[in-house]
């Protein structure tokens, strides 16, 4: 019996302290996402990122994205979903984390179709093809072209601005950020400057729905 | 037989009994710490660690199954285990002060098994944990098998 009772007292003993250590270090953890990301709101929005949505609107989430994400493109409808059943409400802020090799060749690409005012629907464009550019985790510029075309883009000049100074500059700062912030996976989201507690839709929706209900009061 | 006899070998088989409680506690203290670290830490995890897991997490299972009633005979599975689970341990301590040369190394591609991901009090690492437990467990089975009678 004694031994029964022993044994007993030992598993639950060092479930126990597993199970504690585990909530103790989660939430530690936490806290120091926090502080980084408090420390570094500077890095968290820039004037030169593109936007979706109000401009004043009471809800900002930033998004660390790379087009070449499967992951990214799964997010994009969800998020805009998200804004269509709040509108005027959320503006989404794209901040570029090119991880996938390439991929910043398609970045380049984006924002020099953003110079042409066909960001949007050029992203919309890419995501949908993603499949077709990306292999084997590496984005191919040369295999992306052609999404490309029928959205009335001046292609010629596109190509030009790929190599512009200021677009790679707008990269270079948002890998910078990243690091900053210490974003090491896409798509990584803040919601009006809060981390994601743990990465997943359902606590994407939670920090917006949180953000919105506080800002109706 | 007489009763002295056999009331001395059930006290026997109590001492053995409690040997491989211990060994059950240092295994089972194994398996939690290393998912911690794996899981909740999100430590990298190199092949050579891979492997003394498979020889530690089936000691943390098999060991209580023979506490209730007592079985002498989990000793003939344990050893083989810890034994081997000891030996690669030990290997990758050796691997980890450098006194393995660098080209019969097992780990190229991911998370060196040479590297040092953690170190407590300036020269405690997970490798030497690793050593610790595994040969705590061998020397407290070894005991067992001694101290129990048949």
């Amino acid at each position: 019996m004694n031994k029964k009772i022993l044994f007993i007292t030992g598993l639950t003993g060092l479930l126990l302290v597993f199970i504690t250590g585990t909530l103790f270090y989660t939430a530690q953890k936490e806290k120091q996402v926090e502080q980084v990301t408090k420390a570094n709101l500077a890095s968290l929005v820039r004037m030169h990122s593109p936007t979706l949505g109000k401009a004043g609107a009471p809800v900002v989430i930033v998004e660390f994205f790379d087009p070449a994400c499967e992951t990214c493109r799964r997010f994009y409808p969800l998020v805009k979903q998200m804004m269509a059943e709040h509108p005027d409400k959320i503006r989404l802020v794209l901040r570029y984390t090119p991880f996938h090799s390439g991929s910043d060749q398609i970045v380049a690409m984006l924002e020099a179709a953003r110079k042409q005012n066909k960001f949007w629907p050029s992203l919309e464009a890419l995501l949908t093809s993603q499949a077709d550019w990306v292999q084997r985790h590496t984005a191919n510029p040369s295999l992306a072209w052609k999404h490309l075309e029928g959205l009335d883009l001046d292609l010629d000049q596109l190509k030009a601005d790929m190599a512009a100074p200021e677009i790679l500059q707008v990269i270079a700062q948002d890998i910078e950020d990243a690091q900053a912030l210490n974003v090491t996976k896409t798509p990584e989201f803040f919601v009006n400057g809060n981390p994601l507690p743990s990465f997943g839709y359902e606590q994407l929706k939670r920090l917006v729905d949180e953000a919105l209900s506080s800002t109706q009061r | 037989m007489n009763m002295t006899k056999s009331h001395e070998s059930i006290r026997d088989n109590t001492a053995a009994w409690a040997l491989i409680f211990i060994a059950w506690l240092v295994a089972s203290v194994s398996t939690l710490g290393v998912l911690f670290f794996g899981e909740v830490m999100h430590l990298p995890t190199c092949v050579l660690c891979w492997y003394q897991r498979i020889f530690m997490f089936p000691l943390a299972l098999i060991l209580p199954i023979a506490l209730f009633p007592f079985d002498r005979n989990v000793l003939r599975y344990a050893l083989p285990l810890a034994s081997i689970g000891f030996l690669i341990a030990v290997f990758h301590m050796l691997l980890m002060a450098g006194l393995i040369p660098e080209n019969i190394k097992p780990c190229t591609q991911g998370v060196p098994c040479s590297e040092t991901v953690i170190e407590w009090f300036g020269f405690v690492t997970i490798p030497m944990l690793s050593v610790l437990a595994f040969s705590v467990i061998l020397l407290l089975l070894i005991m067992a098998y001694f101290r129990s009678s048949n």
